[in-house]
This record gives structure tokens, sequence and C-alpha cells, in this order.
């Protein structure tokens, strides 16, 4: 059966699969922000086994393709048993391969401050858990948030690669469309042209947050 | 009945597994010199303003930093036909990885060039160096010598994301990797040990770049 795609057709799909890329990015930036979060706080610990567990993980995670990494979690979790969905290894796949980078980022952030922040804060009787909490923290936070900005842009076009494992997002969207329209490049100049209204916002955003707080992380 | 994990059936292709690598290595390899080729070409042009470049690779770089690797793929090697351009698997690999490298090596070199002070060439003009020789002695040297941590950071970036050139039929590792576990049927065993193979292709990278930083970039002058 022959089908006309007129170009609203087309456009409708892509924003369809548009929508898609967007709640795995937000998801994967949240829940990437999370595991970073406890990643990094492990990687300064004093406890060296746990320093250790945490570089080990940043170096496989920032050392291997994202597209293996998920390969390996799809694969790998339904060998457990665990009937995954491409959308599910694509979610925990895109979380993994955020926080190493988000570790990685905070890192630099928080050995940024001076140690005598840290020092100053234990003469005030804090606890290790106080000084970070209301001393480090705040003030790492502050240098964090353009770079963090930034690499927001890395895990929206990290989604891309979900489409390889099948998850239907905005790439695999046009790559379907592409197939049945025989127009692949002007569908997929509007595929890209998504994805940078997408990620320019928060490039120019990361810039503008840059010269703001005037440091560079 | 739990799973039993069997290398042996990925050992047996290790033959393609190296060739894999080792087209894998090629391509960056390609990519990297022409990209940085093209990021310092580009980053001189937006450094000294010469209009009209620097305003188009302003342009090429937001464009580039701002869209996933495998749609610019799949636009150069599905969409350039369209307008009667044809290219192979390779060539839209190799094309797509220079053009990507260098829009961030262009912001990357640019940043260096953006480091040298002003009385550095100055103090060239004053020893009679002529505009080449500043340039390639005073700037360039000192620029990249800056950013060689953050250039060697994107060629293994690259490196990793090649990975998706498989998805055009590009013979690399990874094309490698899906030809082996679907005739095998161990596809977690076969990635895993790809991806171990990445890992140290990443590591090898990472070694050779700080290599020749050390014998090129930041060596003596000979």
């Amino acid at each position: 059966m022959l089908t006309q795609f007129t170009t609203w057709d087309i456009v409708r799909n892509l924003l369809e699969g548009g929508k898609w890329t967007l709640l795995l990015s937000l998801l994967a930036f949240f829940l990437g922000g999370v595991t970073g979060l406890i990643i990094v706080l492990l990687r300064i610990s004093p406890n060296r086994f746990l320093r250790v567990i945490a570089k080990v993980w940043i170096e496989l995670f920032q050392g291997t393709p994202l597209l293996m990494q998920l390969f390996i979690v799809f694969f790998g979790l339904s060998l457990l048993g665990w009937d995954v969905s491409a959308w599910t290894a694509a979610a925990i796949g895109l979380t993994l391969f955020t926080s190493a980078y988000l570790a990685e980022i905070w890192r630099g952030c928080i050995e940024a401050i001076p140690s005598g922040q840290w020092e100053a804060s234990a003469s005030l009787a804090f606890s290790p858990l106080q000084q970070m909490r209301y001393v480090i923290l705040p003030q790492a936070l502050r240098i964090a948030i353009p770079p963090t900005v930034g690499f927001s842009v890395q895990v929206v076009k990290g989604t891309a690669v979900t489409s390889i494992i099948g998850f239907t997002e905005l790439t695999k969207s046009g790559t379907m469309i592409a197939n049945a329209t025989f127009e692949p490049f002007m569908v997929f100049g509007l595929v890209a042209t998504a994805y940078f209204c997408l990620c320019y916002p928060l490039s120019v955003y990361a810039r503008h947050l840059e010269r703001k707080y005037h440091v560079a992380c | 009945m739990a799973y039993e994990f069997e290398f042996a059936p990925v050992l047996e292709y290790t033959d393609l597994l190296l060739k894999g690598a080792f087209f894998t290595i090629a391509l960056t390899a390609v990519g990297a010199v022409f990209g940085i080729g093209l990021g310092i070409i580009g980053a001189v042009c937006r450094a000294w303003r010469l209009q009209p470049f620097a305003a188009l690779f302003a342009v090429y770089v937001e464009l580039i930093r701002n869209t996933p690797f495998l749609v610019q793929l799949f636009f150069i090697f599905f969409g350039l036909p369209s307008l009667g351009i044809h290219i192979g698997e390779w060539e839209a690999a190799v094309l797509a990885m220079v053009i990507n490298l260098g829009a961030y090596s262009t912001e990357i070199i640019r940043a260096g060039i953006a480091s040298v002070p002003k009385g550095q060439l100055e103090a060239a003009a004053s020893l009679a160096m002529n505009r080449y020789e500043s340039f390639r002695y005073v700037v360039l040297r000192p620029a990249l010598q800056t950013v060689w941590p953050a250039l060697t950071s994107q060629v293994i970036i690259v490196m990793l994301g090649s990975a998706v050139c498989s998805q055009i039929a590009t013979e690399e590792l990874t094309f490698a990797a899906n030809f082996i576990q679907s005739r095998n049927f161990r596809a977690f065993e076969t990635y895993f040990i790809t991806t171990a193979i990445y890992f140290a292709i990443a590591i090898m990278i990472r070694q050779l770049m700080l290599a020749i930083g050390k014998r090129y970039i930041s060596g003596r002058l000979s």
C-alpha cells in the first residue's frame, strides 16, 4: 500500500519522536544527576576503597562507547531474567553514562574550593558531613552550574544513540520516515534542526552562565 | 537455570575483532589528523577575525556541536546522494568524523590561541620574526601545548563515537561485534569483549597523544 506523506505528516511524526527524546533526556539528566552526586561523594570520600570504586566507575563509562554501554545493559539485564524494553535499557544506559561525566565535572568543582574552607569549617567543629553540606557544596554548586548546563547538551545528543537499540525517539523516527518517503535529505535535515532547537538554547545559556559567574571549572 | 557465560564462542572470532579494532583506529587516526588540521584553520580564522571565514566557522561550530554525530552521519550518508553526491560508507564515516572533530577542535584551539599573551607577539616582532614564524613558534605551538589535554579527550570521544558508524555498514569494531553476535548468539559476551577492546584503544590513544605532545608540541625547537 502506498501512502503519500505530506510535509505536515513528516513533521508531526518527528515531533512525536522528539517528545520521547525530550522525556529521555530529562529522565537521564535527573537520574544521572542523582547517581552522579553519589559517585562524586564516593570519589572524594576519605575511604580509599570507595574512592577507587568511584574512579573505576568514571573511567569505565568515560572510556567506552555509549553504544556499547547500551548494548551491555540491554543484553545483560535480559540475561538476568528481566524483560527489558528498549526504553528501560535506554534510560538506564544513559543514566549511567550521565552520572560518570557529571561526577567528574563536579569533582573538579569541589576540588576548586580552597582547602582553607575545609579547615576553617573543621575548626568551627563542623562534622565532615556538615562541612560538605553548609560550606563546600554551596560554593561548589555555584561554579558547577555552567558546565552542568553545558553537559546537558551531550545528554540530549546522546539520546540519538538509543535509536540503535530500537528506542523510537527522534532519530529513529527520522530513519523510519526517511525509508518510507525516500526523502532522506529533507528528513534528516529536519531531524538535525530539531536537535539544534533543543541543544542550541542550552549551549547559549551555559555560555551566558559562564560569563556571569566568570569562572572556569 | 542460571545463565552460563561462555566467552569461547567470541574468541573464535578474534581475527575479526582485531580487524575491526584496526579499522576503528585507522578511522580515528585519519579523522584526528584532518579534524585537528581543520580545527587549526578554523581557530586561526576566528581568532584573527578573517571575514567571511570567521563567520562561516562560527556557524559551522554551532551547527555541529548542537546536533548528534549519528544524525550528521545519516545526513551525509543518506542525505547527500539525493543531491547527486554519492559517497561510500568509509568516505561518509571519515567525512563525518573530520567534520565533527573539526568543529570541536576549532573551539578548543581558539581558546588556546586566545590564551597567548599579546606581549609574546610583540616580542616575536622585536626579534624580527616574520608573520609566519611568529605564528608557528609563538602562537600555535604554545596554544596547542595549552589545549593538548582537551584535544586528547576530544579525539577519544570521537573514537568512541565512531561506534555508531556501524549503522551505515562501515566495517569497524562495532560492525564486527554485531556480525559476531549474530553468528554465535552470545550478544552479552561479544559486546563485553568489544567494550574492553574500546577501553584499551582509549587508553592507547591517551598514551599516544601524550607522547606526541611531549615529543612534538612541548619538545625543544629543533
